[in-house]
């Protein structure tokens, strides 16, 4: 089960492109309520948006976005079959990425 | 026989250098990935933070670019944010907020198939300043606005 989801819609020609992650993009400075100890930083730092294997956008994230992080880009163009691609990596090392396809 | 195994290991050699070459430049761009990380997402001011980012150039404020986002945010945990601009050649979109301890949240470097559109969600300490910079092939491109926050994003 991947961590990404991600939806396409074709519109008057463009085609957005909305992704959703679940990640918990902890900052490093909130306090776990029952230690009251500090959660380490987990956050994602990179995000790469591919359209049939070329990089259309490159993402460099802080610990600003929200956890689960939404994001939306418009393509120009984009064709039924078109794949699009995101993956990310967070500060931590770990990694995921998912492939949709454009209907 | 021996010419064929020969081979195999010349080209077994050969791949094995490319390939640690290849590891070797993904490191590094990685290393430097890091650094850009850690120079541009540290704790401080704005204004350190469009310094480091963009080196004292000029910010112009334009009309050109527009911010969707709510003006009072009831949870500043999840703040919808959307960034679109008529600019011609944007490169990248740089969404900041002022009084977060690290005001960067985000750069987009985006190609010519997109358009200049960006939606996002912010988590946003306090009442802010939000603003959205546009790097473009003339120079930069600025817009602000106010966020009122009721409750806080960090450490809620």
């Amino acid at each position: 089960m991947s961590s990404i989801k991600i939806r396409s819609k074709r519109e008057g020609g463009k085609t957005q492109i909305r992704a959703l992650i679940s990640h918990p993009m902890e900052t490093g400075r909130s306090r776990d309520p029952k230690t009251n100890q500090l959660i380490p930083a987990h956050h994602i730092q990179e995000l790469i948006v591919s359209h049939n294997g070329k990089v259309v956008a490159n993402g460099q994230l802080g610990a600003s976005i929200s956890k689960d992080p939404y994001f939306a880009f418009v393509l120009k163009g984009g064709e039924p079959g078109d794949k699009i691609r995101i993956e990310w990596s967070d500060n931590l090392g770990n990694t995921d990425s998912e492939e949709h396809e454009i209907k | 026989m021996t010419a064929t195994r020969r081979s195999f290991i010349k080209k077994t050699l050969t791949a094995g250098a490319g390939a640690l070459a290849s590891t070797l430049g993904w490191l590094t761009s990685l290393k430097a990935l890091a650094a850009w990380q850690a120079e541009n997402f540290k704790q401080g001011p704005l204004d350190d933070a469009l310094k480091r980012l963009f080196n004292d150039q000029k910010i112009t404020d334009s009309q050109a670019i527009a911010i969707r986002i709510p003006t009072i945010a009831e949870n500043g945990a999840v703040v919808p944010i959307t960034v679109s601009s008529t600019l011609p050649d944007v490169r990248a979109v740089s969404i900041l907020v002022a009084k977060n301890p690290a005001p960067l949240a985000a750069r987009f470097e985006l190609s010519p198939e997109l358009d200049t559109f960006v939606s996002a969600r912010l988590k946003m300490a306090e009442t802010s300043e939000v603003i959205a910079v546009a790097e473009t092939g003339s120079g930069l491109y600025a817009a602000r606005q106010v966020v009122k926050v009721t409750i806080g994003g960090c450490g809620g």
